[in-house]
Order: C-alpha cells, then structure tokens, then sequence
C-alpha cells in the first residue's frame, strides 16, 4: 500500500509552493480581474522555463516526461494562488488532447512550443446552455474546413491555437485543432463570472483546420473531457483549501463580543464542515489521479468522483469564507470574491456536477455489468 | 503510488483470509454487520467470545499489542489489513471487542506486570468481557462533570453514585470506572480512575432499552461498593489523564460497514421501478446516489492514506480524525434514502423487506453513531481546535472548585 505521491513530487509540490507564494499573492491576479490582458506574461514565460507545462510531455518533445502525477501537484498549487495563466487551456486540454490523439507531425508541431509557454492552446466544445452532449454539436469539418460557434471558450482570448469538438460520424474525427490567427476566425471576448481568466466567443467561417486522426468518435471526445478533469479537480483542490485557509486565519484573528469568532461554535463547526468537504476531495482526487496516471480502467468512475467532489468543497470552502468574513468579504477590496468566482468558473468549465453524477452513475452502470469490479474501488 | 500490497503485507492478508475462511461465512450483499437488532439475542455474546478464543488461537487477538500485554507486537498495518478482511465476513465480535480494546490499553499501561498477567489473557481470549463506567446522567459529553463519589477508607475506596450509556455491563465481568475524589478542586483535578469487578457488592446493573427496542447499555448504581486501592489505576485525582489516554486509542481502521452505504442504495435502485423504468434511470436518484457515492469513496480513499502513513512508520495526518463523524451521518442519511426510494411499502419492517430489512433497522439504530463515542458536536470542536488550531470555546467553570459548578439539569 502506497497511496502517496512519490518524494519527488512532494518535493516539486514544496518548491511549486514557495515560488507562487512569492510570485503570485492574490494582488496578481487581481490585476488580471481589473485588467483586458488576463494573462500574468512574466509568472507564465517563469513556469514554462521551470517546465511546470511540460510535465506530461515527454522528453521527445520537448517536455520533462514526468507524468501525470506531476501535472496534478502543479495543478494544486496553481489553484492555491488562484494563478492568472492559461495553464488548465493549455495542459489540460490542449496538451492533453494532442497526447492522446495527435499524430507524430501534430505532436512534433505543438508540444515542443506548449512545453515553454510559447504557444497557448485551449480546447473549443461549449455550443449552448444545458448539459454537454457531443452527438449533438453543431460544428462541422468538412473538406479539411472548420465551420461553426463555440461559446466561452477559456483563454480564447490570447489562444494560438484551439482544439474544437466537432459533430462526428461513427469512427470519424471528433476533434481538429485550428490555428486561431486565421482569418477566418472571429473572436468575441466576452464576460465572465470570474473575469481574472479570459474567454472568448470564437467563430469559424470555413476556417482550415487538421483532424486529430485518432480522435474517434464522441468516445475520444469523452475520454479527453476526464482526463482534464482530473487535473482540473487538483486545481479546484488547491482553490478550496486555499479558500479554507484563509477563513480559518480571519476566525482566528477577528474578534467579536470580545473573543475571537473562530471560538464560536457556529463559525468552528462550519469550518470543519469545510474542511470534511476538502479532505474527502482529496481523498477521491488522489484515486482519480492514480488511476490518470496508471491508464486504470476506473478512470471514467474516479474522474467524475473527483470532480464533482472537489467541485462540492470548492463551493462550500469559498462561499463560507465569504460568510466567515461578513460584511468585508463582500467587498471588492477582499480576496474572498476572487476564489468565489474562480471555483465557480471551474465547477462549469467541463460541464456541471449535475451532469458528472450522471456520467457517474451511467460508468458504475457500466462497470457493475461488465467485469467485477476490483477490491478498492467496490 | 499504488493500491499493491508489500510482499509482508500480501503474506499477512493471506495469512488473514485462510483463518477467517476457516472461521466465518463470508457476508453476503446488504448483509451488514453490527446493526442487527439480531446481535441483542442470547446467543450474540456468546458467539462473539466463541470467535474470540479463536483468533486469539490464531494469532489475531492484540494484533498491535507488545508482548508484555500479550499481544502479538504487529503494526497498525497488520492490524487494518486484519480489519479490512474480517469486514468481509459475517461476525459479531465486535459485541466485545471494541470494550477490549479500549478498556485493556489502560489496564495494561497504567498497571503493574502482574495486573497486565492477570487480566490481559483472558480479555483477549474472550473470557472475560470488560466496559467502561463514564457517563453520568450528570455529565456525557461534559465527562468531567461526573459527580460519582470515591471516599477513602483506609486501604479500600467506597463508590456511591450512577452511571449511564454504559455498554455491555450488563455482559461484562469487569470494568474500569472514573470517580470524584476530591469535590473542592477543579472539575478535572479531583478525579481517580478504578478498575472493578461488576459483580462487586453495591453494584446493580439495569439494562435501558433504546428507541431501536434493542438493549446495547445499560444504567449502573453504586451503593457503597468497596474497591481496594490496588485497584487505582494512575495517582490519586490524578484519574482524568488516564481516562484521556483511554479515549485517545482511535480506531484508524473504522469502516463504513456499520449500515447501509452506497452498496445497498445502488442494489435497492436497481430493483424498483420508478415512472415504469428502473428508479436507477430517474435523474433525481442519480444525484442522490452519486452524492453518497463520493463520500463512500472519499472516506475508503481516506482510509487507504492512512494506512499509508502507518505503513511508513509515521503518524496518520488529521484526515484520520474525519471518519467517524462522516460515517454516522451518512449511515443515518442512507436509511432515510432508502426508506424515501420504498415509498409507503417502507414503514413494514423485516428480514423480507429488500435488502434484508437493513433501510427499516438501520432507520432506528442509526441515531446511536452519532452519539456514542463522542457526539458529531463534540468531534467538531475536537477537529476545529487541533486540526484547524482554532481557538477554544468559553469555559464557564474554568478553574471554580467543582461543588460550586451548576451540573445535570436545573
């Protein structure tokens, strides 16, 4: 039984710490809420030279090939400090996606750019509101031509690239990746929840565009969308705990009817009810993370387990520390909206928890009536 | 990272599963363990002391225990992996055991050799069954405000009082005791700690009956009952600290298996029909079903992160001190799901019910998790003070000499 991260990646995770703390205080990305330029040039052009968005690719590539597992530590720390990067676009997804599904030409295209932060790619799926159903999307690739609208599309802002979703046949790509300079390619920024991360409207008119050959059908669209999540749920993670922190500092340090708050009752036991909610997040982002990391066929279970459990304790780890700070928690001038905004952005970005209890539900379904299921995971 | 275990660690299990194999019938699915108004029958204790006697002759008694305790000097590692098997098995000891491995800890470590000779053996043969005089009508969760008297005279100490909530005395051929010394001191300075026989003259035990119609506890009287003063266990008003060393032996390994879980709300789904499909299709139920889904699994998740630790040789983070509380809610909230899923037809109670009855009992029993061993209220503020580090509550009778404290109900 080892159900840890390695020294090595504990040790990463220590000095991901100490540079974010000192690289990236809240004030940071508070500058990006307040600004048109979302993106923190100098932290990202310092964490592509420290190989933080290269971790996964190997070294091939132009990466560290240091795994998943690595790509996860980074991913906690990032949400910690609320990072105003595109590095869930450009990881998790793009990244990600040219990994699994692109051909070696793709692969020795983008990654060796991805990997230093010089390029920024994001993934385009988003057509309309309600639940994310690829059979239905409305984008098409025709005659190696792009054509459709994808909404809230994260970093399309500042993207080079983006990997659009795409109405498939059976067997057919779902998936082709765009160069977002073309001129046939509108964008619209448009506002968010959380405005520290941009995000734009992105049309394609007939735009040129590459499949992911080995992108079949809306299985390897789904397939994508969980491995994202996983690393999104240590992010959302790293945004919780964060979030926990924080009210717990303020209750020990605010007074009121001549004690410190944090010794009422009504504000202690919230707060370990914030903290329950972030340990059993991580207890299920460790099982998704693993079975990320080792190719285990649990990974569509313990991916929808992760996210939406890192997504729960995001929710209540921000929104109490608004509470826990009252009145000035609801200022501007406070952090506490900045966490508010980002788990909540994150909670959307791949579909909403609704949707992943039912992917959940449908994988246990699925399991439950094909193999038997292994010790730990029954 | 890894769910493999380590060659020992394999051996050990296999180890584990040949005498348990040997020994019990694996449990079936939705059968559950502990909750059964079943383990109130006449022939529980006696089972449970039967399968006792085995595994201490099979080497599973004590398992963590040195050998001057006569325990097997294993580690926590073995003694979870003992506990993840034995959850797959159909059992009662834990109608004993867990009064063994809280009582005799102490007993061993505050006792002479020759009280650990005396009565460790046969607890961990199960021949003799111990429990705990705490609580008090006057003081549960406030377990310093117990006002039972232990007056010295000459080399004996004389009990007079009550006590309440006290499991498995009315079974039990021993018990640890705590009493007021000293009412002019501070309430936590005036206490001594006492082990005694239950058939001791002046001891009368009555059994309660619980809201489940069970009868797990009992109130016990003490009417000038004599314990000689080698029967103190730790300094005179020096009682509290042994008590606390008593209540700080967690059990890491506490599963989940107390009541129904994800497990039988999932089998349950998928065998009634809601809107004319199975209710296991209905949108509302899968958010139910998933939400009790992750917490299961971030709970066993949680438990293999300790288990990690332990394997290490360090000791568990604060996660460790979460289970218990999790654990009681969630039970209590799955047999309130599962009676809502049964509709109207949920209210019938018995073995033919679905799922062996398990929504319907554990409906009525499942109040006790979050009470016994520490109220969900008391491990909030354990967990917001020591893992949180935030700051404690007001103490009212901090420092006042315990006979002017008001205690009980007024």
């Amino acid at each position: 039984m080892n159900f840890d991260f390695p020294d090595e990646f504990k040790q990463l995770r220590d000095t991901a710490r100490e540079f974010l703390v000192e690289r990236c205080p809240p004030a940071a990305t508070r500058k990006a809420l307040e600004r048109a330029d979302k993106v923190d040039r100098v932290l990202w052009r310092e964490i592509g030279e420290m190989g933080w968005l290269s971790a996964a690719i190997p070294e091939a590539y132009g990466g560290l090939g240091l795994g998943h597992l690595a790509v996860c530590v980074l991913a906690e720390e990032m949400g910690r400090v609320i990072a105003p990067v595109p590095y869930a676009s450009s990881v998790y997804m793009a990244t990600e996606a040219l990994l699994l599904y692109g051909t070696e030409e793709q692969k020795k295209s983008y990654l060796p750019r991805l990997a230093t932060g010089q390029a920024v790619g994001t993934l385009a799926f988003v057509e309309k509101a309600g639940p994310l159903n690829p059979a239905s999307f409305d984008t098409r690739f025709l005659d190696g031509r792009l054509t459709g609208t994808k909404l809230v599309v994260p970093d399309g802002d500042v993207a080079d690239f983006a990997i659009v979703a795409v109405r498939s046949l059976e067997e057919a790509p779902s998936l082709c990746i765009v160069d977002l300079g073309d001129a046939a390619v509108s964008k619209m920024v448009r506002p968010t929840v959380d405005p520290s991360r941009g995000h734009a409207t992105i049309r394609f008119e007939g735009v040129p565009a590459e499949p992911l050959p080995q992108a079949n059908g809306a299985t390897a669209f789904q397939s994508l969308i969980d491995r994202a999540a996983v690393m999104m749920a240590f992010e959302q993670l790293g945004v919780a705990t964060a979030a926990l922190e924080m009210a717990r500092d303020y209750a020990k340090s605010r007074y009121a009817f001549g004690r410190p708050i944090g010794s009422f009752q009504a504000i202690k036991h919230k707060l370990v009810e914030v903290y329950i909610a972030t340990e059993l997040a991580r207890s299920n982002c460790y099982w998704a993370a693993w079975a990320l990391e080792s190719e285990s066929s649990e990974l569509a279970v313990a991916a929808a387990a992760s996210r939406i459990a890192s997504c729960d304790a995001g929710w209540t780890a921000t929104r109490e520390n608004i509470q826990t700070h009252g009145g000035m928690g609801f200022t501007w001038e406070m952090d506490c909206h900045l966490y508010y905004r980002r788990a909540r952005l994150q909670a959307l970005a791949l579909g909403s928890a609704r949707e992943w209890k039912r992917k959940l539900l449908g994988a246990l379904w699925a399991r439950e009536s094909a193999a038997t299921p292994t010790d730990y995971a029954a | 990272m890894d769910f493999t275990d380590s060659f020992d660690e394999a051996e050990y299990r296999a180890k584990c599963r040949r005498f348990l194999d040997a020994t019990l019938p694996r449990r079936h699915p939705g059968h559950v363990r502990g909750y059964r108004r079943g383990e109130d029958g006449p022939d529980v204790v006696p089972q449970a002391k039967a399968f006792q006697r085995k595994k201490f002759d099979a080497g599973f008694a004590g398992i963590t225990w040195p050998k001057e305790w006569h325990g097997q000097a294993g580690t926590p590692v073995q003694q979870m992996i003992y506990d993840q098997e034995e959850a797959k098995y159909d059992t009662t000891v834990n109608a004993i055991g867990l009064q063994l491995n809280i009582c005799m800890p102490t007993i061993c470590r505050w006792g002479t050799q020759e009280q650990r000779d005396r009565f460790a053996p046969p607890a961990l043969r199960g021949e003799e069954v111990w429990c705990q005089f705490y609580s008090e009508p006057s003081g549960g969760s406030d377990l310093g405000s117990l006002r039972t008297r232990a007056t010295r005279d000459g080399d004996e100490w004389v009990i007079n009082g009550q006590k309440i909530w006290t499991s498995l005395a009315h079974e039990a051929d021993w018990g640890v005791l705590i009493a007021r010394s000293d009412f002019d001191k501070p309430k936590h300075e005036g206490l001594t700690f006492f082990y005694l026989s239950t058939k001791t003259p002046g001891v009368e035990i009555r059994q309660i009956k619980q809201m489940s119609g069970a009868s797990h506890f009992n109130e016990v009287f003490f009417k000038d009952a004599r314990i000689p003063d080698s029967q103190r266990l730790g300094p005179v008003d020096g009682g509290w600290k042994v008590a606390m060393s008593l209540l700080m032996g967690e059990r890491y390994s506490l599963d989940d298996d107390f009541g129904p879980s994800f497990k039988e709300l999932f089998s349950l789904t998928r065998q009634l029909e809601l809107n004319g499909r199975p209710a296991f299709e209905d949108g509302g139920v899968q958010d139910r079903l998933a939400d009790f889904y992750v917490k299961a699994q971030g709970l066993r998740f949680t438990r293999y992160r300790i288990m990690t630790s332990l394997a290490r040789g360090e000791a568990p983070g604060p996660e460790a001190s979460i289970g218990k509380l999790v654990a009681a809610t969630m039970i209590q909230d799955a047999a309130s799901y599962g009676l809502e899923l049964l509709g109207a037809a949920g209210a019938e109670m018995g073995a033919d019910m679905p799922l062996e009855g398990i929504f319907e009992e554990s409906f009525l029993d499942s109040p006790a998790f979050r009470i016994a061993g520490g109220t969900d209220e008391i491990l909030r503020n354990t967990i917001g003070e020591r893992v949180l580090g935030l700051p404690p509550d007001l103490r009212a009778d901090k420092g006042m000499p315990f006979k002017a404290i008001p205690v009980g109900s007024k």
